[in-house]
């Protein structure tokens, strides 16, 4: 065992670092730094910047126009990345759609959609979840039936994420109501401006509107837009969330996070001492630093053997539920450590939050704490994936 | 950046894994003879390896096999004390004890010094023609199989109060007494009295022993941290076997769901005390702070998932893990009293606070 990192993947760091360093603006990464929304405009200048370097789909083989990283070099990045408060990368088309496409689709489709995720042409959004089909996925019910060379499709999906800024979705449908659930669903890429289709936003606990619900009204869609073949959509589903998920555990987010909450503990004062001097709060501090040092390591060494070719299996299940944990504990900790400046509602509704008081500003921290109460939820939540781990455990199989 | 064992740690593993799962009762012949002590030192010291990851291979095998012989206290504790002050003029004991022909017991803990490695109140004196020794000891474990102590204790008459001196005594010599009991973990240990035990100055082995002290303690958190590691597996197929063969209203238990997800939060912290205990050996070699940092680190996490796990696994299994004829109870109390050796979760929390900084890379 070695656990230091090796020259080249130094050089890669100082690579990293060098880049991020020229390439974000303070006016982008204070916004990050402080949990203030973002303009579609910083998202798709991020983008842009990292397409010109050729590192905006690291997970791309190179063919596709992909860096293919190896995974210390992926986790590297993605590490700095967080620490350096860069905009997260929109995922929808990049580590979701795109692999689907380069394992599932024509070579027409190929050639034609993967390009345009990377230049920006399409912001992509996801249609799984729908009202009654959450963590049941299989229980969706928007239907899609074909008329000659098109679907015409009606239903409603929800929890679309980012979906105010999106030019396309791609979307598991009902295509066959007469078999087995996973048996009828098929993947259909949607073009957002169809005639049909509205979309409104969902505010969250934290006031925030990131989410959307999609609806479709008798939506025309080209045949030509389906994913594989009809009927095989689950199989597809199923490939986008068993793999590309290197950053299931979010080691960067929780580093970046974790130093954050020391920042704060070392500004705020408890009496005569800054916080981070109380017993009580350095020990509860401690505790998650030393959670996450052995989850960073758990993260290392799943996806150095990854890299050796070994599939991911439980082990991002066991990654989802412990990274989501740890994040939420660390928002947990900041929102205590502001102490009674964690009480103003700073909702992103708010006109020019910049323009806030710095003592009031501090409200931001409780905002994050609800709203990253999502990450246990989302991306299946930790309770079905407690559900795998047993699964696998008792001999059930992957 | 790799995770593999060496060829020589996996053969070692290997070899360790059929030795003690068909050893009953004492291995530690076996153990001498497969050369096992070896894998604890470096060649430096008549060894063949020594790192923190040899170490880390060794005790995992103990622990998963749950063998009661003193490898830890005797030959990795005391060897790696003799090995740090006393490797040129004990060169002939430290090749007893790399071949198991020896064994000790270090004689350190005393009734009020807790966890702590420098409150040492036991005395050293100077008697007109010769030294005595004075004083108490707790918890000397293997005390009844050693042939040699090794004491630590403070010249009264010292120049500098802060040092610990290090003396290396025969178990049977006059003044000492003994009360033996056995371990709720395994193993026996005692409590130890000197009155006026007469040494000379060629016994003492260091007149400033707290660093090395301080180093042998580290590499025993990272065999101990292993060995409850080895521990919780035996311990975690034990449940999942159980939960999966035991049959309660016409079902097997692993069906309920108030069960398995507990199960699932078990392997995911027994995940997380594998790369902790990774960190610790993989640091042990580094500077005093960046060792005992991440040593801190992986007694804390390790004690906190042990109680989990052998909490839950006792609880899942129901009224047959209350059983002392069950083997679940043995491994229990082994990662149980584990967190009672070198410093128990608070004490290492609290370190792992003073020591303070985020170490480089991770």
């Amino acid at each position: 065992m070695q656990l230091h990192y090796s020259d080249d993947d130094l050089a890669f760091r100082d690579e990293v670092r060098a880049f991020l360093n020229a390439s974000l603006q303070e006016s982008v990464t204070e916004k990050v730094r402080l949990a203030l929304p973002l303009e579609k405009t910083d998202y798709e200048n991020w983008h842009a910047a990292l397409h010109a370097r050729g590192w905006l789909a690291p997970n791309w083989p190179k063919q596709f126009g992909g860096a293919q990283w190896t995974a210390v070099q992926r986790h590297i990045f993605e590490e700095e990345c967080a620490l350096a408060n860069a905009p997260r990368v929109v995922p929808f088309g990049l580590t979701m759609l795109g692999p689907v496409l380069q394992k599932f689709g024509s070579p027409e489709q190929q050639s034609y959609w993967l390009p345009r995720i990377l230049n920006g042409d399409d912001w992509w959004c996801q249609g799984y979840s729908e009202p009654g089909a959450g963590s049941d996925l299989a229980a969706l019910a928007t239907r899609a039936v074909r008329h000659g060379d098109h679907y015409v499709v009606n239903g409603q999906k929800t929890w679309t994420t980012l979906g105010q800024y999106a030019n396309m979705i791609f979307c598991l449908v009902r295509t066959d109501s007469e078999v087995k659930a996973q048996e009828g669903i098929s993947f259909l890429l949607i073009d957002m401006n169809t005639p049909g289709i509205e979309v409104k936003p969902i505010v969250l606990i934290d006031g925030s509107a990131e989410v959307n619900e999609v609806w479709f009204n008798d939506v025309q869609v080209p045949v030509e837009n389906l994913v594989g073949e009809e009927n095989k959509g689950w199989t597809y589903a199923k490939y986008l969330l068993t793999h590309e998920r290197t950053n299931i555990a979010g080691v960067g987010f929780a580093r970046a996070g974790l130093a954050a909450v020391k920042r704060l503990a070392r500004s705020e004062y408890a009496g005569e001492k800054p916080l981070i001097e109380s017993p009580l709060f350095a020990a509860r501090l401690a505790e998650i630093e030393i959670d996450l040092m052995a989850m960073a390591t758990t993260n290392l060494r799943i996806l150095s053997r990854a890299s050796a070719g070994q599939a991911p299996g439980i082990e991002s299940s066991m990654l989802k539920v412990k990274g989501t944990v740890i994040r939420q504990s660390i928002n947990d900790l900041m929102r205590r450590a502001v102490g009674p400046h964690a009480v103003p509602f700073i909702s992103e509704v708010l006109e020019d939050s910049m323009q806030i008081p710095d003592a009031v500003r501090n409200g931001r921290v409780s905002m994050q704490y609800f709203n990253n109460r999502k990450l246990s939820i989302y991306g299946g939540s930790n309770e079905i994936q407690r559900q795998i781990i047993a699964k696998t455990a008792f001999g059930g199989g992957r | 950046m790799n995770f593999e064992l060496t060829d020589e740690q996996r053969m070692l593993q290997d070899t360790l894994r059929r030795m003690l799962a068909s050893s009953q009762g004492s291995a530690w012949q076996p153990l001498a003879e497969q050369g096992v002590f070896a894998a604890l030192f470096s060649e430096q010291y008549g060894g063949l390896g020594g790192s923190g990851f040899d170490i880390a291979v060794v005790f995992e095998e103990l622990g998963r096999a749950a063998t009661i012989d003193p490898v830890l206290d005797s030959a990795l504790l005391c060897g790696w004390l003799i090995a740090e002050v006393a490797s040129e003029t004990h060169s002939e004991l430290l090749a007893d004890i790399v071949s198991g022909e020896v064994q000790l017991a270090f004689a350190h803990t005393e009734p009020a010094s807790r966890y702590a490695l420098s409150h040492v109140e036991t005395t050293i004196e100077q008697r007109a023609q010769q030294q005595v020794l004075n004083g108490q000891k707790s918890v000397v474990v293997n005390a009844r199989c050693a042939g040699y102590l090794l004491v630590s204790a403070r010249d009264e008459a010292a120049d500098d109060r802060n040092c610990i001196a290090l003396y290396l005594v025969p178990a049977n010599c006059s003044g000492i007494s003994m009360y033996y009991y056995e371990m709720s973990g395994g193993g026996q240990a005692a409590e130890v009295t000197f009155e006026n035990v007469a040494v000379s100055s060629a016994d003492c082995l260091s007149a400033d022993a707290l660093p090395a002290i301080e180093s042998a303690v580290a590499a025993a958190v990272v065999a101990q941290c292993a060995d409850t590691l080895g521990a919780m597996e035996t311990v975690m197929s034990m449940t999942t076997d159980y939960l999966g063969t035991r049959q309660q209203f016409g079902r097997p238990l692993a069906t309920f769901q108030a069960l398995s997800h507990r199960v699932a939060d078990m392997l995911i912290e027994l995940e997380q005390a594998r790369s902790a205990v990774i960190l610790a050996a993989g640091h042990l070699d580094a500077d005093p702070v960046t060792r005992d940092l991440h040593g801190s680190a992986a007694k804390n996490l390790v004690g906190r998932v042990g109680q989990l796990i052998a909490e839950e696994s006792i609880q899942l299994h129901g009224g047959i893990g209350m059983t002392d004829e069950y083997q679940l109870g043995k491994y229990a109390r082994r990662i149980i009293m584990a967190d009672h050796r070198f410093g128990d979760i608070d004490y290492h929390l609290e370190r792992f606070i003073e020591l303070g900084k985020t170490p480089g890379d991770f």
